[in-house]
């Protein structure tokens, strides 16, 4: 059984641990840099990028992130705030923890206050043909543009909302919000199940 | 076929508020201060809850300029406090682009007999209860958060405390119910029947379930969080006390690494004086705010 980590220091780690639950993973909170021993997956959930970013520093599990994702031990998906942390750029917001696994630069909560926040079908194409989710976007950011490295795998009106470089997937909506696994189960046999696994 | 305002995008804000401070503030400086000491939304209201309960009068909506100043300083969701039952005030905070409406016993009620219709908006509502069917009856008019009440301003986290057990309590009980005796358990809470058996299917109730009203050191955080919160609110608890930027700073902490006993100790040091408290039993039985509302 895979084992993938969530990212526990504030946000909706919770759906998520539910979400890998239910396609068949065992799923685990990460709060300090030991937890992070023997998973080969984690998840940056939603939630407040800043309070994150403070919170990752504070106890350097920002570092450990970047050293197991660079040594290709450790596959990442970001969902909204986690879609920001793996990013190369944020506009505005220079001081937000930014690990730049994504060659993208996002904009943060770029539709507006919570009354714009919406949920739409998207269409999600990762190799085997279209599929259709319903996407749930909250006080979402943008992906207002992408390098060439980047694969960009759905799409809402022109921006990308779903993209993958290497071993990270990043997306800008909520699938733990809905009780559709399926973006779980592709991180899950596409990235996590990539990753080397450390020796014991 | 794009969709604003349903419950899944109303109760999706609270999730991402999950594990995080929200902290109330009466001016764009001291939003900054909390947005800087990682609280997740802050709070904008005119006076804090101890100063509401100091000063008296009736106490309304923040002033609107004062919700834009703090919207413009900070990057966080910004939430704000209409009265019980005064819709308008709700309409005007949701044409301003508040993130989060909090229908709260803290101001003056508006209205002894109905609260408000919360399905009629796009914004997202938090309220106040004391037991499960009072946290059901919200749930029921459309809230998208319940929080306990405690008795805010009052620096004591003993309401709080019977607030969340007798919600966690009931949340229980009713797991262990047979199914004949739901309708009777949804007669004895005045819930509405199929969210109680949503209770008995799931084990907690449909949205988050925070906690509010006293909380004033790390341990006040972590003590709510074990017993069940999965965010904390502190009003009075941060501007009241003696050195608030590293007080807030510290209640995050505790909130993210509330099983940590070693990690609570740590952020406990150094925080000078906190807010002076309270005895409830000696607040006169009319001066309680949690017993406004229904």
């Amino acid at each position: 059984m895979e084992r993938i980590g969530v990212l526990a220091l504030q946000g909706d780690f919770e759906r998520h641990i539910k979400a890998l639950e239910k396609v068949g993973a065992s799923a685990l909170e990460i709060r300090k840099a030991g937890d992070l021993d023997e998973t080969t997956g984690l998840i940056i959930p939603g939630g407040e990028s800043t309070t994150v970013s403070k919170l990752l520093r504070r106890y350097g599990l920002d570092r450990a992130i970047k050293e197991r994702f660079e040594a290709g031990s450790l596959a990442i998906y970001g969902t909204c705030m986690g879609v920001i942390i793996v990013s190369r750029e944020v506009r505005d917001y220079p001081e937000l923890v930014r690990f730049g696994f994504l060659d993208i630069e996002v904009e943060r909560n770029s539709y507006g206050p919570q009354v714009e926040s919406f949920e739409a079908p998207v269409r999600v194409d990762a190799g085997g043909g279209p599929v259709v989710f319903n996407a749930v976007f909250i006080r979402a950011p943008r992906i207002v543009s992408a390098g060439p490295e980047v694969r960009i795998l759905a799409r809402y009106e022109d921006y990308p909302v779903l993209v993958s470089q290497g071993l990270c997937l990043g997306g800008t909506f909520h699938p733990e919000l809905t009780d559709d696994g399926g973006i779980h189960s592709l991180f899950i046999e596409s990235f996590a199940k990539k990753a080397k696994r450390r020796p014991a | 076929m794009e969709e604003k305002g349903t419950l899944r995008v109303k109760v999706g804000l609270a999730e991402m508020l999950k594990g995080g401070v929200i902290m109330d503030v009466t001016t764009a400086e001291q939003a900054k201060i909390a947005e800087d000491a990682g609280a997740v939304s802050v709070m904008a209201l005119e006076r804090v809850p101890s100063d509401i309960r100091a000063q008296g009068g009736v106490a309304r909506m923040a002033d609107i300029d004062i919700i834009l100043a703090i919207k413009k300083a900070v990057s966080i969701p910004v939430m704000a406090k209409v009265r019980i039952g005064h819709f308008a005030e709700a309409q005007i905070l949701e044409a301003v682009g508040v993130d989060f409406i909090d229908e709260s016993e803290v101001l003056t009620p508006a209205d002894e007999s109905f609260h408000i219709d919360k399905f009629a908006f796009n914004v997202p509502f938090v309220c106040g209860a004391r037991d499960l069917g009072e946290a059901l009856r919200r749930i029921g008019e459309g809230a998208a958060m319940i929080r306990t009440k405690g008795e805010a301003g009052s620096g004591n986290i003993v309401e709080a405390v019977r607030h969340m057990r007798s919600v966690m309590g009931s949340i229980r009980k009713i797991t262990q119910l047979p199914d004949e005796e739901l309708m009777a358990e949804a007669k004895n809470l005045g819930a509405p029947y199929e969210l109680v058996r949503y209770v008995k299917q799931n084990g907690k109730l449909p949205v988050p379930n925070f906690a509010a009203g006293g909380i004033a050191t790390p341990a006040d955080a972590s003590l709510m969080m074990q017993l069940g919160a999965e965010s904390v609110f502190v009003g009075s608890g941060i501007f009241k006390s003696e050195d608030p930027a590293s007080r807030a700073k510290a209640i995050v902490d505790a909130t993210t690494h509330y099983k940590d006993p070693k990690v609570l100790a740590e952020v406990s040091r150094g925080l000078k004086q906190a807010m002076p408290g309270l005895d409830i039993a000696k607040i006169d039985g009319k001066d309680l705010l949690q017993t406004r509302g229904w």
